[in-house]
């Protein structure tokens, strides 16, 4: 019971069920869509690049707890952030929920609240869930123009057979 | 906040299995999960083990094993022995007429893929078309497109409805002179969902068009006849029957299997090999080359004697007994929808909760030791069609109890409670 309240803290599901920055983003000039194979869940972000800086940034889908708090928080998170803080954040996020943050060098880039998924690092199968708005993000960065679709490589991916 | 434990008891006086001795078989469902006792209710994804599946391939390694159909010395007669010996056992199971119309391979995707790859290459060609269900789970999907692409012929879908059964009077639409194969589950994984199986061969026979089956979902729950059915292929696997993992079977209607061409070249399936020519071997070994799962076969016939010993209407009527139960529970639920709601059932209850996603609901369920599907159980376009990129789903076996059924329910409540 313990490990599952440190994974739902009230942090995420607040988000989950009141997500931030939620909608189409009008302005937008970057856009992906993130597709998480095991589960089916899709999310588009959509960011507003001016220069280097995320000026805004929004999502739109539908997903677990997990994905849609992880990417409600990364918007709050990343508005006014550049490109490169951005990426120095994800690398960051992605230590905490897979355990690895005690590798970080001190004075790293902050995670802030984002913290609060630090349960997810024992639960690895959620690990793909936190990271897809991540990810999209990413791929939203690196597209040049419209809709750039991305699969996720995250550990082994798509649904394992069975039935 | 404490659910009950899952009782250790026969479940209910309809059935006429003592579940609780039955249970003692199984030894993986003694142990604990999150420090819970376990409640495995993902029998549609793979069953467990009775011991005596898990001893049976152990003692072949112990005792009797060498390569098959090759040596002159004892360890190989055994093993030829044991190995057609589950073959027999197999056959009779599913009431096929003769042995060699029994193909061993890996599982129900490789039985469906040998059919595309022989049968389908052989006989369809552009603009010829091949008709499934919207049903039906990847590997009675993708086999097909593979071919489809390749000859440049069509992949056409019978419909299903709202409850999750096959329009079956859509099918005598849908084929045309150009069909060459009907492709069907008889049950559905997802939905779980019992297909009309001898009315669709005899739709389709009426206009000599063979009938494949994929019968993962329905050989561990029903009593299966091919000649009853008159299905012309029909493929199931070891795994989901409390059998191992890696072997499965591929029925075959003798005279087809015969005109068909080797699925892999190798050893064993060949009668002669010269660099000019060579001649393939008799059924069923042209479609086995190179040395099979020999234990996995042998571990397959435990699995069948087992099921056997049990009585195969038995696990049927205790299975739907399990799932009207099971529909009861969960249906009194708020906030629950059943997805698949045929009149024909079994084995499988898939659900959505209202505003929870399936992946939060299976880790909480996780974590009180209760072990379901989430996602879309390789049926995507079941999805699709339901408008859900997901569902939650229980899936019963001869094991599960009513006491487990309580379990999930009430893990279910608690999930409720956490998110709402």
């Amino acid at each position: 019971m313990g490990e599952l309240r440190e994974l739902y803290q009230e942090v995420i599901l607040d988000h989950s069920k009141r997500p931030r920055n939620f909608g189409e983003l009008a302005g937008a000039n970057r856009r992906a869509e993130g597709y998480n194979p095991l589960c089916g869940d899709r999310e588009t972000v959509f960011i507003r690049l001016e220069d280097d800086l995320l000026k805004d940034i929004g999502f739109r889908g539908a997903g677990c707890a997990i994905s849609t708090a992880s990417a409600s928080m990364m918007t709050e998170v990343l508005k006014g952030k550049t490109r490169a803080q951005a990426e120095a954040l994800f690398e960051r996020f992605h230590d905490l929920i897979t355990g690895r943050d005690g590798e970080s060098e001190p004075g790293a880039t902050e995670l802030g609240k984002l913290t609060v998924f630090s349960g997810v690092r024992e639960f690895p199968i959620r690990v793909k869930c936190a990271t897809l708005p991540w990810h999209t993000l990413r791929a939203a960065l690196a597209g040049e123009e419209a809709t750039v679709s991305t699969e996720l490589t995250e550990g082994p991916k798509a649904e394992s057979g069975g039935a | 906040m404490s659910v009950p434990a899952p009782v250790r008891e026969t479940s209910g006086a309809r059935s006429r299995l003592d579940v609780e001795a039955l249970r003692r078989d199984f030894p993986i469902l003694s142990r604990e999960v999150h420090g819970r006792p376990l409640v495995y209710l993902d029998n549609a994804a793979t069953t467990q083990k009775p011991e005596a599946v898990i001893s049976a391939g152990a003692d072949m390694y112990r005792r009797s094993y060498g390569n098959i159909h090759r040596g002159v010395h004892l360890l190989s007669v055994e093993a030829t022995d044991a190995y057609e010996e589950a073959r027999e056992k197999v056959r009779a199971f599913v009431s096929a007429a003769e042995e060699r119309e029994i193909v061993f391979v890996r599982g129900t995707t490789e039985g469906i893929n040998l059919i595309a790859q022989t049968f389908g290459r052989q006989r369809i060609g552009e603009g010829d078309e091949v008709v499934v269900t919207a049903l039906e789970h990847h590997s009675n999907i993708v086999p097909w497109q593979l071919l489809c692409e390749e000859k440049k012929a069509h992949l056409k879908v019978v419909p299903i409805d709202r409850t999750g059964e096959v329009r079956v009077e859509e099918l005598e639409r849908i084929l045309t002179p150009r069909t060459r194969i009907v492709s069907v589950a008889h049950v559905s994984n997802a939905l779980g969902t019992l297909l009309p199986v001898r009315r669709i061969v005899e739709i389709a026979h009426a206009r000599g068009i063979p009938v494949a089956i994929d019968g993962a979902q329905a050989v561990p729950r029903l009593p299966v006849d091919v000649r009853e059915i008159g299905c012309d292929f029909y493929a199931f696997s070891a795994h989901k029957m409390y059998g191992p993992t890696g072997i499965g079977v591929l029925y075959g209607r003798a005279d087809l299997l015969d005109s068909m061409p080797p699925f892999q070249g190798g050893g064993d399936m060949i009668s002669s090999v010269t660099f000019e020519k060579t001649t393939w071997n008799v059924l069923p070994y042209k479609f086995e080359a190179g040395t099979p799962d020999i234990a996995g076969a042998v571990g397959l016939g435990a699995a069948v004697d087992y099921i056997s010993k049990i009585g195969i209407e038995n696990v049927t009527a205790h299975e739907k007994d399990l799932l009207d139960y099971a529909t009861g529970s969960l249906t009194g639920l708020p906030g629950l929808t059943v997805i698949g709601t045929a009149r024909e059932k079994i084995g499988v209850l898939s659900f959505t909760l209202d505003g929870i996603h399936p992946h939060d609901i299976g880790t909480v369920l996780d974590r009180e030791g209760i072990a379901i599907r989430t996602g879309h159980h390789c049926a995507q376009p079941v999805m699709q069609f339901f408008g859900i990129p997901a569902t939650a789903r229980a899936s019963l076996a001869v094991y599960n109890t009513r006491g487990e059924i309580d379990a999930l329910t009430e893990g279910i409540r608690k999930v409720q409670r956490m998110f709402h």
